[in-house]
C-alpha cells in the first residue's frame, strides 16, 4: 500500500488554494502599496481630512457649508454646464463619425487613420489646443479673418467670442469627440452581424432593427461614454487656464488659483472644493463602470 | 415524399466571389415538409447556399423559388423564411419572450396575439415559464431552442438552420437534434439543415445533399448516401472506409487481386480489362472474424493494431504481400476472443460489400 | 440584376453621401485649427523665423530635455512598479485584485490639479519637504506622473498577462528550474513587451504635454514653457505647438505599430 503524498510545494510554487493558512504573499505588492500610499492615498487623505478642519484645527462641516457661496456655486454650475455640453456634443458627433467609418459603407481603409488621428487628437488637449483655437477663432484668427474678408462677417462684432463659456465648450469638443470615437468604435464592432441578419430575417426594416435592437444594445456603451466624456471635461484645467486665464469660473482653475495663493481666504474651503470635484468624478466613473459591465454582459 | 410539385426549388444557382467560386451550378428540388441536409467539409459552399436561400447573399446566376414564387432577388425581410444561426444571435437586450415575439412585433401583430403565440412556442420548446429570462442567463442548448422558437414564431415557409448545434456539448447536441426533428415533423415545415457532422445529417434527414468545393456530389436519402456512394468523395467523407489498391483479374465477375490475394466482388467492372489497376473500398463494419452466411471472400494478414472502444473492437491488419492495411470493427460480443497483436488472422466479408472508387491507380491508404 | 436590387444598391450609394459629409465636416473641424497654427507660425516677416528662433533658443531645448528626462524616469519607474505588481496579483494574490484595481482607478477620479494640491500640502513642510529643493520637486513631479500613468500601464499589462496565460508560463519555467527574477525578466517581461511599450509611449505623450502639475510645482518643463511663450510671444507659440503636436503624433504612431504586433491595447486618454 503506497501512501500517495501531496506534491511538496516549494516556496516558489503558486498557491492554488486561497490562503487558508497565514499567507505573506501580499508582501509582493508592497512596493506598489507604499508608492501609491505615499503619492496618491496620503495626499488625498490630507485633503479629505483638511476639508473637515477649520482654521483653528477643530473638526467642522463649515467648509462644506461654505460651498454654497455664490462664487463657488457658480463655478460648480459653469463647470458642469461646460462638461455636459461638450460631452453631449462629443457623444453625438463622435458616434456619427464612428458609425460613418465602420458601418455606413464608406471605404474600410478610412477607419485606421481616423482612429489613429483620434488617439492623437484626444491627447492634444491643454496649452497647445488652446493656442491652436486662438489661432483659428481668436480676434485675428484664420477663420475669423477669412469670414471677415470673404463674407464681411466679423464674428467679434456679431457677439461671438472664443473667450466665453461657449468658446470653451467648442474647444473642449476637440478632445471629447476623438475620445468618443475611441470608446464607441469597439462597441459598434461588437454589434454582431448575426443580430442584424436575424432581425432582417424576421422581417425588420433597417429602421426597426436600429430602433429595437442596435440602439438598445449600444445604449449602455453610449451612455457610459457620455459619462466618461463628462468626467474628462470636468477635471480639465490646462486648456481652460490657457484660454481664459480665470475669467470663466471653472472649478479646476479656481483650485489652481487657490494653490498659488489663498484666494478663497480659507484653505479648508479649498479642500472642500477639491473634495467636491472628487465626489463628482467618483460618481461619474462609478456610473461608467456599471454601464460598462452591463454592456459587456450583453455582448457575450 | 409524394408526387407533389417541389416546394423549394434551386435551379442553376451559382455564387462567385472575387477570389473564388463558392457555389457552382446548384440544382435541387425539395418537396414540401421535407428535411434536407447540406453535408460537407468547411468551405464546400453549403452555408453560402443556405444564405442565398435566406437572402443574405444574392446568387450570381440561377433562380430560387419557394412555393412557386421566384424569390431570388427578394430582400431577406420579405422572404418569410426562418433562420437559426450557429451563434444563436439572440438579441441580448430582450428577454426570451420578446426575442420570440420580435418577428410578430415587427409585423405589427396585436399584443395578445403575440403573447399567445409566444406561449405556444415556449411550450413547443419546453421552456414555458422562462419567458422573462435574458439570453445570458440561459445555457447554450436553451438559447438555441429559443432561437428556433423565434424563427418558427413567424410561421415561415421554409426553416433554415446553419450548423445550429456545433457550438454545443456532445450530449446536448444529440438530444437537441432529436428535439429539432420532432418539432419539424410536428409542424410539417420544409427544412434545410447545414452541417459538417455526418452523423447529424444521416440521422435527421429525409434527403442528404453532399457537397464539396461548391459542387453537389450526391443527393439522396441517407441509406443511399451511405450504402451506394456516387463518388469517391462521398464514400470517403461519409463513414469510415478502407481503401485498397488492386489489379483486375476478371472484369466480368469482378475478380480482383489485392497483392496476390484474390477476391470476387460479384459485380461486373465495365470499362476495365484484366491487368488494369482499380481502387476499391470496403466499410469496416462489413468485415468480420467469423464466416457469416454470405461472407464468402477472405483476406489474410497480421494484426498490427488493436483498439478496445467499448462496444466495438477495432482491429487493424497488415495484409499479406504488402497489400495495404485493413481496418475492421467487430462487436464486442460476450465470448468473443479478440485476436492478439502480431497474430495472423483471416477476415471475411461479402464480395458485394466492395465498392469501386475509381478505375485509376490510387495510392494505398489506410482508413 | 432585377430592378428591385438595382434600386436597393442605388439607395445604399446615396445614403453613403450623407456619411461622407459627416466625416468631412468632422475632419475639417480637426484640421482647421492645425492649419491655422501652421499658418500663424509662418506669418513672420522672415519665413520660418518662428521655427529658427525656437530651435535656437536654449530654453526650448533645456525644457524639452527636462520633460523628456522626466518621461523616461516615469516610464522606468512605472514599469518597474506595475509589471511585477500586476503579475503578482494575477498569480499569487488574486484576492487583492479589487484593491489594486481600485487604486489604479483613483487617478481617473482625482483630477491632476487636485492631486498636485494634495502633494504640495503634504510635502511642503515637515517631515519631508520635497518641495523645498530642486531635486525633491523633480522627484515629486516624476512620482505624480507615475501616478497619472498607473491606470493605463496597469490595464495594458494586465490585459497582456491575461492573453499570454502567465500562469502556465510560470509553471513551465518553474518546472525547468527558474527562480523569480529569471521568470519576470526572461519569461514575463518579453512577452508583455507590446503592452508595456504601448503604455510607455502613451506615458511619454502625456508627460511631454503635461502642464498642470509641472506648473504648480514650478518645474522647468515643456508644458509651462509653452504656456509662458503663448502669453509673451506671437508666432513662436505656434511653432512650438506644432512641434508638440508632431511629438504626440509620433508617440501615437509608435503605439499603433507596437500594438499591431501584440495584445494589451491602451486607450489613449491624456492631459487636458
Amino acid at each position: 500500500m503506497t501512501a500517495v503524498t501531496a506534491t511538496a510545494t516549494t516556496q516558489d510554487a503558486p498557491d492554488a488554494r486561497p490562503g487558508s493558512r497565514r499567507s505573506w504573499a501580499w508582501l509582493g505588492i508592497l512596493p506598489f502599496l507604499v508608492f501609491s500610499g505615499l503619492f496618491l492615498l496620503l495626499p488625498i487623505s490630507f485633503l479629505v481630512i483638511g476639508s473637515f478642519v477649520d482654521r483653528s484645527g477643530s473638526l467642522t462641516l463649515q467648509n462644506y457649508a461654505d460651498l454654497s457661496r455664490p462664487d463657488i456655486v457658480l463655478a460648480f454650475r459653469t463647470t458642469i454646464e461646460v462638461s455636459l455640453v461638450s460631452a453631449l456634443a462629443g457623444t453625438f458627433v463622435g458616434f456619427l463619425m464612428a458609425y460613418a467609418v465602420i458601418l455606413a459603407g464608406l471605404p474600410k481603409w478610412l477607419r485606421a487613420p481616423l482612429v489613429t488621428f483620434a488617439g492623437v487628437a484626444s491627447n492634444f488637449a491643454g496649452v497647445p489646443l488652446a493656442l491652436a483655437f486662438i489661432f483659428t477663432l481668436g480676434q485675428l484668427g484664420l477663420v475669423t479673418l477669412f469670414l471677415r474678408d470673404t463674407f464681411g462677417i466679423y464674428l467679434y462684432q456679431q457677439g461671438f467670442s472664443l473667450y466665453t463659456q461657449v468658446g470653451l465648450e467648442l474647444v473642449y469638443v476637440y478632445f471629447q469627440l476623438p475620445l468618443m470615437i475611441l470608446i464607441i468604435a469597439p462597441a459598434i464592432d461588437g454589434l454582431k452581424r448575426d443580430w442584424r441578419e436575424a432581425a432582417e430575417n424576421l422581417g425588420a426594416s433597417p429602421r426597426q432593427y436600429w430602433r429595437y435592437v442596435a440602439l438598445p444594445i449600444l445604449m449602455p456603451s453610449l451612455m457610459g461614454a457620455a459619462i466618461l466624456l463628462f468626467g474628462n471635461a470636468f477635471g480639465a484645467q490646462a486648456t481652460a487656464y490657457q484660454l481664459t486665464g480665470g475669467t470663466i469660473p471653472i472649478l479646476a482653475v479656481k483650485i489652481g488659483a487657490q494653490i498659488s495663493g489663498d484666494v478663497l481666504r480659507n484653505v479648508g474651503l479649498g479642500y472642500a472644493m477639491a473634495m467636491g470635484m472628487v465626489v463628482v468624478m467618483g460618481v461619474a466613473i462609478g456610473c461608467y463602470i456599471v454601464l460598462q459591465r452591463k454592456a459587456e454582459r450583453w455582448s457575450r | 415524399m409524394s408526387a407533389q410539385p417541389a416546394f423549394l426549388v434551386l435551379r442553376g444557382v451559382r455564387k462567385e466571389f472575387p477570389a473564388h467560386v463558392a457555389v457552382q451550378g446548384f440544382d435541387l428540388e425539395v418537396p414540401r415538409g421535407d428535411f434536407v441536409s447540406f453535408l460537407g467539409p468547411s468551405g464546400c459552399g453549403k452555408t453560402t447556399t443556405l444564405r442565398m436561400i435566406a437572402g443574405f447573399e444574392l446568387p450570381t446566376s440561377g433562380t430560387i423559388s419557394i412555393d412557386g414564387q421566384d424569390v431570388s432577388q427578394t430582400s431577406p425581410h420579405d422572404r418569410n423564411v426562418g433562420m437559426v444561426f450557429q451563434s444563436y444571435a439572440l438579441f441580448p437586450n430582450m428577454n426570451v419572450a420578446d426575442n420570440i415575439g420580435f418577428g410578430l412585433r415587427v409585423r405589427h401583430v396585436k399584443k395578445d396575439a403575440i403573447r399567445r403565440k409566444v406561449g405556444e412556442m415556449l411550450d413547443l420548446i419546453h421552456l414555458s415559464g422562462k419567458g422573462g429570462q435574458y439570453p445570458y442567463e440561459l445555457s447554450g442548448g436553451m438559447q438555441q431552442r429559443v432561437a428556433l422558437a423565434r424563427a418558427l414564431a413567424i410561421e415561415p415557409r421554409v426553416l433554415l438552420l446553419d450548423e445550429p448545434l456545433s457550438a454545443l456539448d456532445a450530449k446536448i447536441r444529440v438530444s437537441l437534434r432529436q428535439e429539432i426533428r420532432a418539432i419539424q415533423r410536428q409542424l410539417g415545415i420544409t427544412t434545410v439543415y447545414v452541417t459538417h457532422d455526418q452523423e447529424e445529417a444521416l440521422s435527421l434527414s429525409d434527403t442528404v445533399v453532399v457537397m464539396s468545393e461548391g459542387r453537389v456530389e450526391q443527393v439522396g436519402p441517407p441509406s443511399a448516401i451511405y450504402g451506394t456512394p456516387a463518388t469517391a468523395f462521398v464514400a470517403r467523407f461519409v463513414g469510415q472506409l478502407n481503401v485498397l489498391a488492386a489489379t483486375v483479374v476478371e472484369p466480368s465477375v469482378g475478380r480482383i487481386s489485392v497483392a496476390g490475394q484474390e477476391i470476387v466482388m460479384r459485380k461486373p467492372l465495365p470499362g476495365l480489362v484484366a491487368g488494369s489497376s482499380v481502387t476499391v473500398a470496403i466499410r469496416p463494419e462489413t468485415i468480420d472474424l467469423d464466416a457469416g452466411a454470405d461472407a464468402s471472400e477472405r483476406l489474410q494478414g497480421v494484426v498490427d493494431d488493436l483498439q478496445f472502444l467499448g462496444p466495438v473492437i477495432r482491429v487493424r491488419l497488415r495484409l499479406d504481400g504488402d497489400g495495404g492495411t485493413l481496418q475492421m470493427d467487430t462487436f464486442n460480443r460476450p465470448g468473443l476472443v479478440p485476436p492478439e497483436l502480431g497474430q495472423r488472422i483471416t477476415v471475411r466479408f461479402p464480395g458485394s460489400a466492395c465498392m469501386v472508387l475509381d478505375g485509376s491507380s490510387g495510392a494505398q491508404e489506410g482508413p | 440584376m432585377s430592378e428591385q436590387a438595382a434600386a436597393r444598391s442605388a439607395q445604399r450609394r446615396r445614403g453613403s453621401a450623407i456619411w461622407w459629409v459627416v466625416l468631412l465636416v468632422g475632419v475639417a473641424y480637426f484640421t482647421v485649427p492645425l492649419v491655422a497654427t501652421l499658418q500663424f507660425s509662418l506669418r513672420t516677416k522672415v519665413p520660418f523665423a518662428a521655427y529658427t528662433n525656437v530651435l535656437q533658443d536654449p530654453v526650448f531645448w533645456s525644457r524639452l530635455g527636462y520633460s523628456a528626462m522626466c518621461a523616461v524616469c516615469t516610464i522606468v519607474l512605472s514599469v518597474a512598479l506595475v509589471v511585477p505588481t500586476a503579475y503578482w496579483v494575477r498569480l499569487k494574490v488574486p484576492r487583492l485584485r479589487p484593491v489594486v484595481e481600485f487604486i489604479t482607478l483613483l487617478p481617473f477620479v482625482i483630477p491632476p490639479v487636485v492631486l498636485v494640491f494634495g502633494l504640495i500640502r503634504v510635502y511642503s513642510g515637515n517631515p519631508i519637504p520635497l518641495v523645498a529643493t530642486e531635486l525633491g520637486s523633480t522627484a515629486l513631479l516624476v512620482a505624480a506622473y507615475v501616478v497619472l500613468s498607473l491606470p493605463y500601464m496597469y490595464r495594458a499589462v494586465d490585459t497582456g498577462l491575461r492573453s499570454i496565460d502567465s500562469q502556465s508560463l510560470t509553471e513551465a519555467a518553474q518546472s525547468l528550474g527558474a527562480g523569480w527574477p529569471t521568470i519576470i525578466l526572461r519569461v514575463i517581461l518579453p512577452n508583455v513587451r507590446g503592452a508595456v511599450l504601448s503604455g510607455a509611449f502613451l506615458t511619454f505623450a502625456i508627460v511631454m504635454g503635461e502642464f498642470t502639475i509641472a506648473n504648480f510645482l514650478f518645474r522647468p518643463a515643456f508644458g509651462p514653457y509653452l504656456s509662458l511663450l503663448g502669453n509673451s510671444k506671437t508666432y513662436e507659440p505656434a511653432a512650438v505647438s506644432l512641434i508638440s503636436f508632431g511629438l504626440t503624433w509620433v508617440a501615437m504612431a509608435m503605439i499603433a505599430i507596437v500594438g499591431r504586433q501584440s495584445r494589451g491595447r491602451v486607450s489613449a486618454v491624456g492631459v487636458r
